[in-house]
Formats: structure tokens, C-alpha cells, sequence
């Protein structure tokens, strides 16, 4: 999708339905995410509302359920996802504020051709990095975010990146040796 | 390493690792059925009161509203023990209680339509802690329980559940004492488990009386018989168990949710989804009990305790879900703990108007030692005794007897843990480290270092029934029916490798059936750190009853007799000629199946342990408190997973474990009833970068079990370590500090440096 000069939507920001109309801008447009790798036309309105955070559109709209809820408050690391190869957590983001991005979910972290694993998900597998499981997407997608900027982190650099995850169970030394044991296999 | 085995004490994938790992797997709120509509609660501002008028009228015209529910429009189903909380009531018993149920198309509808309804409250006087609770003049909660005090009855865990320790003559106890040490300790920071996922349900209507339920849970079955009681015996239900996301025992108090689910959708007549926020996760759900003693101690100067004396009370905030079970269970675990002659403790559970307390991983025995620990250890100061040698002495041995839940008199057939102890102290170098009570390690200028160690035994090892099926098909595979959630012990995966060990086969060519107790057969669930011993029971028998059917089937075709046979790798053969072997499936033939049945009856002798040693390096000057290593030492007999077992004893830390001692605490406010800390900035909890050292002393040295030898360790890791903590911070400032957690104003406060 095209990308817009001036994104509506960011003047609009926390500004009411109401208000926006008033100022102009109009009640239904749409927007464009690429949602891994796969180009999704929304229109604001009808499809997602200027309320809703990306962690809702993904899961609710777009039905990829990987990306957890678990505080909706930014504070746990369960909804992270990546955008312009950043993590973000999707529960603070709103969905129309990620026009023109791309995002990469735990959906599409494995190879989308032959759907290979990534090396990090195949490690956190080798090592069983999860007991319940609920943060391991998100703790899989901030590895990865933190991989794809810095190909070989030191082990405190990879706790500081994962320091915004909760995990109760205490998973948290397998992760640390399955995130090292991918770093050593690139 | 006890014995060695193709499969058992391996590491091997979690069948689920792959759904986990790539986001497939399907937790309770990925759920989404079609007409599904979203149920919200609206919550009570008032610790206690009456509700005088509701008026839901502007609610229900909201659009796109499909019900909502006030304590008129709902059946009078109740839940605990004895049954006694209504989905929703006339009153109103802590900030949060549910006032009324919405059901709408979307949840934005359902949080609009909350602030719609109108309520007019008369607000009662409120009472919050546990001993004001049972005064006469105190704010009464249930007209049904005089004084706030629940009956002291566990229906589930028999006629005569243990809610004291009585035994011996502890008067004559004391007289012999050479120490007393007597006092009052809490453990009332009422710490949340906290799982990531927030609890839910989602309920749907498939005819009258069929209700079909989705859970998060420890135990669907379970769960299913007792939603069929509370349901008044009238409803079948069925259920779904989902994969859970962290429970630590809580997410079995989930009744109350469920419930409010089951009637949104019967009065919408759709599928209606309730999940918590995280904001009500942490004010309106379960937290640890709140613990306090006022005990007395007597003690020998060689350790040998003479007697131990007082009065237990529990706080079970607004309603007991099973905290007399609890009591059951802690008192129990306190006698494997501390080997005593002369017992008079006696217990007490109250409610009062806060949250509940509930089940939570330590299930009583945790709540128990924190508090009695600490008066054990003011007598150990005073004989001078290394705490490593009084647990060591004290700690249940082979052939002693001890009062378990069910108010029997059981005696042990357990392994000697002093060897798990020793080798613990030997990797934590105690030895080095201990340099006598309230004394440093070491000093670094105001950073000082202190050690602890704490320990706690379960014999809920083998609580309770299961029943398992295992289906040998002639492709050289099983289906094993049982009905276990995966709440991250990997206990689904393990289970399959046992019985592949029995019947060699690969673990992969085992398969569990998705969790539906409607397919399976009894199981009360993987709770207690039953799923080893108990559970795993079951699945050996279940797997050898299949073996043993296969055998009679094949011993005409081998001319052997059943007993002569052997299996490995889908291929029978007779053991001394191993040329003469056909596979199962000529066995078999394709249109045959065998079907394997195995029962594990309650047996309360056998018991686990983990000692947990601390270090901790306390700032004079600032107050704070590091934990900078652990060491749980352990003997499970035999290990079945390896990286499963590591998990669980690293969760020591988490899930309301060590670190209620360093600074986990659920604030409340007494001016007002609220929880302070009601998002997760406010309620701490320790990140990746603050990681202590961990290490694990895994002893291996058979039980009397089942085939493998092993029992279950993963619940009790989370106990012994907070009062090891309060040990350990009391000895690196040199002075007693026995209050949870060891916040920086306790430490300066103990250390004279504020006012406390």
C-alpha cells in the first residue's frame, strides 16, 4: 500500500470520534499494515476502531491469537511483536498508528516458503525455554528483535532486552541458554 | 544415577513445545466460538454492603447488550467450603465482590453497559484482620459462620480432615525443654501467584441441561464434578480444558468465574466469554492465605524439639474455596518438617473482607513453616544450633509416623533426605558461609552477606485417585486417555514417557488425547506434585495391562506363554530367542485394538523435600535486599524429564515463592479495603536482569513408588525458601528480622535507623 504523506489519524490522536469529524478528518479511511509479510487493508470505522491497540486487531480482527494479553497495561512483554524490526508492545500501540508498517507476529517467525523454525524457536524447543508457555511468544519475538539488531549480545545484554518479560514460572535460565545456544549457531 | 532407561531421566521435546514456540498453542481467551458475545463484572467500590436497590435498566438498552444479571436473576448455586458464596448476593463482601454480570456483543459494550447500571449501597462496617474478625463485636460476613470462623471441616479429604496437631503431653513437653522460645509471626503479605495469563472461562449452552464449559485449569475433571454438584446435580457439564497458562494452584478457584459465565449464557442464550483484566487478576482473585501464630517452642540444647504449642490462625479473606484443606495438608507438612513428640497446635480459618486467599503452590505447608520456622529458629540461637543440623536431625525419617490430611496416623516408607541435605550444604558451602546466628558472612563497607536455609516435605505425593486408559493400535502407536492439563510442568509429555518406557516404543509414538474429561476416565488432577507418583501410577499400569493383553494375544502365534514375551520398537519377541518375534500389527491383526485400564489408589507414605539454601548481601546504609544465590536440594528418586525438572525448582523464585520474603507483596489499605497494587508496576516482581545464581542437587536414590522409583517434586520448591530469606537477612545485619517481606524499611527499622 501506498504510503501517505501525513497520516490523519496521528493528528487525530486521543482527540473523539466527534471531535475528528469536526476537525475534518473523516470517519471512515483506510489504513495498511503488512502483517507478516501479507499486505491487510483496514478501514478505520468499520474494521477497527480508533480505539483498538494493535494486540486487539491482530488477535480479534485478524485472528492471529500467538501475540498474548497478559496485562494490557505495558508493563508484562507477552504482546510484543515486531515493527520496522523493533519490538513493540502491540497492548500500547493502536492500530492506527501503524499505517504503512510492517509487522512480524510469532506467526511469522518461521520461514513462510518451507516453513522452517527459526533458530531461536528451534532452540527454545532443544532447550524447553517455557513451562506454561503464555510469555514465550513474546519473549521469542524480543530475542529476535534483539538478534536481528545485534547478531552476538552478551548474556547481560540479552537479560536487559528481556528485562520487560514477565515469566512466572522461572523459565527465564533456559531462555538465557536457548537464545545463547542460537546466537552460537549462526 | 539409579537405573539407567531408553527414555525416563532423558531429556525429550514437550509434545507442545512446537504450538508454543510458533503461537498455535490455544490458551483459554484465543478461544473464540461463533455468536460468542463477552462478559464483564461489575465491581463493588465497598469492602461490605448491602445492596439496597440495582437498576439495570439503562444497561440492558444499551445496544448490543444481550443480558445482565443482578443476585435476583441468578440461581442459587454456591460455592466453597461448606458451600456458602453465591455468584452474586444481596451483599457485598470486599472492593471488587461482583455486583452485577453484563453480556454484550463486544467488551467495549460490556464496560459501557457496567457504568450504566445503577446501584445504591449501604455500606457496613468492615473488618480485615484476622484476630479483630473474631471478636464478638467484629463485622460478621456469613450470618452462617458466628465470629468469621469457617467450620473446621475438609468433606473432600474425609470424615476426620486434620485441622490440629495433637500429640503426646505438650505441658510435660515444655518441662523437659532446656529453651522456650515463644512469640507471634506472620506471613500476612499476601502475595499473588500472579500467572501470566489472567483467569477466564467461556460457557456455552448446548441444551437445557448441557453446558459446555472451556477452562484454564489444574484438573478438568475434577473441575467438571465439581461444577455438577454445584450445579445441583441437574446440568450435565461438559468440559474443555485449554492450555493453561500459569496457575500455581489458583486457577482451581476459578468457580466463582466460571459460574458467572454459565449463567450470562444461559440469560443471553449465546457462548459467553468472561476473562479477567490484569487489574482484576490482581485485586479480586486469589492470593496466598494470610498466616499468623502465636506459638511456643520447647527445644533440648542438642536440637531434639520437645514441644511445640499454639494457635494457628489462617485469613482466608471473604470466602474459603478449600483453606481447610490447606490446613489438612500444612499441618501435616509441618510434622515431616520437625520431628516433635508433644504437639498442641491448633488451628483457626476466618474470614474477613477482603479478597480470597486460596490455593496457591505450598498449599498450607508453606503458609505453616514461614511462621513456624521462625520461633523455631529463636530457639536454635539460643542452643547455638547449625539450622543445616537441627533440619537434618529433625526432618521425617524412614519408619517415623506422622498425622496426614486425612487425620490418619501414616508411617513412612520415604528415603533418608539427609544425604539430598548434606550435598546441598556441600554445593552452597555452608559450611564456609555459616558463621553463627545474627553474624555476617562478610562485610564489604555497608554491603554485608548472611545465609539460610529452610525446608519443607509434601506427602500429597500420592493424594487422591487416577484412573488412566492406554489403546495399543497395530501401527505400533498408543493413545493414552487421561484428563491432565499442560499448566507447564510438562507433565502430559512425561506421562507419554513412561508409558513409552514400558511398552519401548518412542516417546513420539505415544499420544495423549486433547484434554476432555467427557473421553477419559477418573482423574483428579496434576496438583500437589502428584503427576509423578500418583498420575504416573496409573499410565505404568494402564501401559503394562495393555503390554500383558498384547502378550496373551501373540503367545499362540509365538508358541511361547505370555510371560516368556518381551517388546521393543512394535516387535514381539521371546526373551531367551529373540529370532522368534512378530510385530504387533500380525500380532494384532488390523481391525483389533487393546485397551489398558490402570487405578492409583491415595497412599500418603511417601513424601518429597526440597532444602533450600540463600545467600543474600543486605545495604546497611540504603536498606535493600539482593539475592545473589540459591541452592534447592532435593531426592526425587528418579529424574523422569530433565530440563522439566530444572524449570520447576528454578520457579522457587516466582509464582508467591522466595522472593514474598524480598519484596513480593499485595499492599492493602486498611483505610479503605483496596489493593494498592492492582497492576503489574505497582506489584513487583524480579526481571531477567536480577536474576540470582541457581543451583539444583538432584539426588536420585530409588523410592518405593512405582517402576521408576520416582515421586514429584515441583509444588513444595516455592516453600522453603521465604523464611530461609528472612534467616539470611537477619544474620548478614545482626538482628532478628522476621516480618514479610525484608523491605528496606524492616531492614532499617530493625537496624535502628528509622522508626519502624
Amino acid at each position: 500500500m501506498k504510503k501517505k504523506k501525513t497520516n490523519p489519524v496521528e493528528q487525530g490522536k486521543g482527540v473523539s470520534k466527534r471531535a475528528a469529524a469536526d476537525s475534518g478528518i473523516p470517519d471512515r479511511y483506510n489504513i495498511g499494515i503488512t502483517v507478516n509479510g501479507e499486505p491487510r487493508e483496514f478501514m478505520v470505522g468499520k474494521d477497527v476502531s480508533p480505539w483498538h491497540t494493535l494486540a486487539h486487531t491482530l488477535r480479534e480482527t485478524l485472528g492471529l491469537t500467538g501475540t498474548k494479553i497478559g496485562c494490557d497495561d505495558g508493563a508484562c512483554g507477552a504482546c510484543t511483536v515486531i515493527m520496522e524490526g523493533k519490538p513493540i508492545l502491540s497492548c500500547m500501540t493502536l492500530t492506527v498508528e501503524c499505517d504503512g508498517k510492517s509487522i512480524t507476529t510469532i506467526e511469522g517467525l518461521a520461514d513462510p516458503k518451507t516453513g522452517a523454525l527459526d533458530p531461536l524457536q528451534q532452540a527454545f524447543i532443544d532447550h524447553t525455554a517455557f513451562q506454561c508457555g503464555f510469555c514465550t511468544p513474546g519473549i521469542l519475538m524480543g530475542a529476535k528483535a534483539l538478534l536481528n539488531e545485534n547478531s552476538s549480545p552478551s548474556e547481560q545484554e540479552i537479560k536487559e532486552v528481556l528485562a520487560g518479560h514477565y515469566c512466572r514460572c522461572i523459565s527465564h535460565y533456559h531462555v538465557l541458554e536457548a537464545v545463547t545456544a542460537a546466537i552460537r549457531k549462526k | 544415577m539409579s537405573q539407567e532407561y531408553r527414555f525416563i531421566g532423558k531429556a525429550t521435546p514437550r509434545k507442545d513445545a512446537a504450538d508454543i514456540t510458533t503461537g498455535r498453542a490455544k490458551f483459554i481467551n484465543d478461544i473464540k466460538l461463533p455468536n460468542m458475545l463477552y462478559g464483564k463484572v461489575l465491581r463493588s467500590p465497598y469492602p461490605h454492603a448491602n445492596i439496597k436497590s440495582i437498576d439495570t435498566s439503562k444497561a440492558k438498552k444499551l445496544p448490543g447488550v444481550k443480558a445482565v444479571l443482578t443476585y435476583r436473576d441468578v440461581p442459587d448455586w454456591k460455592m466453597g467450603n461448606p458451600p456458602h458464596l453465591r455468584i452474586l448476593d444481596s451483599r457485598v463482601r470486599f472492593v471488587g465482590d461482583a455486583v452485577a454480570l453484563v453480556a454484550a456483543e463486544t467488551e467495549e459494550i460490556a464496560s459501557e453497559a457496567l457504568e450504566l447500571i445503577d446501584v445504591d449501597y449501604e455500606p457496613l462496617p468492615a473488618v480485615y484482620d484476622v484476630e479483630e474478625a473474631t471478636k464478638p463485636d467484629a463485622p460478621q460476613l456469613y450470618t452462617e459462620f458466628p465470629d468469621n470462623v469457617l467450620p473446621p471441616k475438609a468433606p473432600w479429604f474425609g470424615p476426620n480432615a486434620l485441622q490440629n496437631i495433637i500429640i503426646g503431653d505438650a505441658d510435660k513437653g515444655f518441662k523437659e525443654a532446656d529453651i522456650i522460645s515463644k512469640g507471634t509471626y506472620a506471613y500476612e503479605n499476601i502475595p499473588n501467584p500472579l500467572p501470566p495469563e489472567p483467569p477466564g472461562a467461556i460457557a456455552e449452552w448446548e441444551g437445557p441441561d448441557t453446558v459446555h464449559v472451556w477452562l484454564s485449569s489444574q484438573g478438568p475433571y475434577f473441575d467438571r464434578l465439581t461444577l455438577y454438584y454445584t450445579l445441583g446435580r441437574k446440568v450435565d457439564v461438559k468440559v474443555t480444558a485449554c492450555q493453561c497458562g500459569g496457575s500455581y494452584g489458583s486457577k482451581g478457584t476459578s468457580f466463582p468465574i466460571i459460574l458467572q459465565a454459565i449463567v450470562l449464557a444461559k440469560a443471553a442464550g449465546s457462548p459467553v466469554k468472561l476473562c479477567l483484566t490484569k487489574e482484576e487478576h490482581l485485586s479480586t482473585f486469589t492470593l496466598r492465605l494470610g498466616s499468623r501464630i502465636h506459638g511456643r517452642v520447647g527445644m533440648k540444647k542438642n536440637g531434639t524439639v520437645t514441644a511445640i504449642a499454639g494457635e494457628w490462625l489462617v485469613n482466608t479473606g471473604y470466602y474459603s474455596a478449600i483453606t481447610q484443606g490447606q490446613v489438612a495438608v500444612g499441618c501435616g507438612e509441618a510434622q515431616l518438617m520437625v520431628r516433635c513428640k508433644n504437639w498442641d497446635l491448633k488451628s483457626k480459618v476466618v474470614c474477613t473482607n477482603r479478597t480470597s486467599s486460596g490455593w496457591v503452590r505450598g498449599f498450607g505447608g508453606q503458609e505453616l513453616i514461614c511462621v513456624l520456622i521462625p520461633l523455631l529458629t529463636a530457639a536454635m540461637e539460643k542452643a547455638e544450633i547449625d539450622p543445616v543440623e537441627f533440619f537434618k536431625k529433625n526432618f521425617i525419617k524412614p519408619g517415623e509416623g506422622y498425622y496426614w490430611r486425612d487425620g490418619n496416623w501414616w508411617v513412612s516408607r520415604v528415603v533418608d533426605f539427609s544425604r539430598a541435605m548434606e550435598k546441598g550444604a556441600e554445593t552452597f558451602g555452608w559450611k564456609r558461609k555459616w558463621r553463627g546466628w545474627l553474624k555476617p558472612t562478610t562485610i564489604n563497607g555497608s554491603k554485608r552477606t548472611g545465609v539460610g536455609v529452610g525446608v519443607l516435605g509434601n506427602a500429597d505425593v500420592g493424594e487422591d485417585i487416577s484412573e488412566a486408559y492406554l489403546r495399543l493400535d497395530p501401527n505400533h502407536t498408543a493413545m493414552l486417555y487421561l484428563s491432565i492439563c499442560e499448566q507447564g510442568t510438562g507433565q502430559r509429555s512425561s506421562l507419554c514417557k513412561m508409558a513409552a518406557e514400558v511398552l519401548q516404543i518412542p516417546p513420539e509414538r505415544i499420544s495423549i488425547i486433547p484434554n476432555d474429561p467427557s473421553l477419559s476416565p477418573y482423574e483428579f488432577g496434576s496438583v500437589g506434585s502428584r503427576g509423578t507418583y500418583a498420575i504416573g501410577s496409573a499410565v505404568i499400569k494402564a501401559a503394562e495391562d495393555a503390554k500383558q493383553k498384547l502378550f496373551e494375544i501373540a503367545a499362540p502365534k509365538l508358541q511361547a506363554s505370555p510371560e516368556a514375551l518381551e517388546t521393543k520398537d512394535g516387535i514381539i519377541y521371546v526373551k531367551d530367542r529373540p529370532d522368534k518375534s512378530i510385530p504387533w500389527r500380525a500380532a494384532m491383526g488390523v481391525t483389533r485394538t487393546i485397551l489398558g485400564y490402570g487405578r492409583f489408589e491415595p497412599d500418603f507414605s511417601l513424601c518429597n523435600c526440597v532444602m533450600t539454601f540463600v545467600e543474600v548481601e543486605v545495604d546497611v546504609e540504603t536498606g535493600k535486599v539482593e539475592l545473589l544465590n540459591v541452592v534447592n536440594a532435593t531426592d526425587v528418586g528418579q529424574i523422569i524429564d530433565p530440563p522439566s525438572l530444572e524449570n520447576q525448582l528454578n520457579g522457587c523464585i516466582g509464582s508467591a515463592g522466595i522472593d514474598s520474603a524480598v519484596f513480593e507483596e499485595s499492599l492493602f489499605d486498611k483505610a479503605n479495603g483496596r489493593i494498592l497494587t492492582a497492576n503489574m508496576i505497582d506489584y513487583k516482581w524480579r526481571t531477567f536482569a536480577e536474576l540470582p545464581e541457581i543451583r539444583n542437587v538432584i539426588l536420585e536414590t530409588p523410592f518405593p513408588s512405582h517402576r521408576f522409583g520416582a515421586v514429584g517434586v515441583g509444588e513444595i520448591v516455592t516453600a522453603p525458601g521465604p523464611s530461609a530469606v528472612l534467616m539470611a537477612v537477619s544474620n548478614a545485619i545482626g538482628k532478628r528480622l522476621y516480618s514479610y517481606p525484608a523491605t528496606p524499611d524492616k531492614v532499617l527499622s530493625a537496624l535502628g535507623k528509622i522508626k519502624g
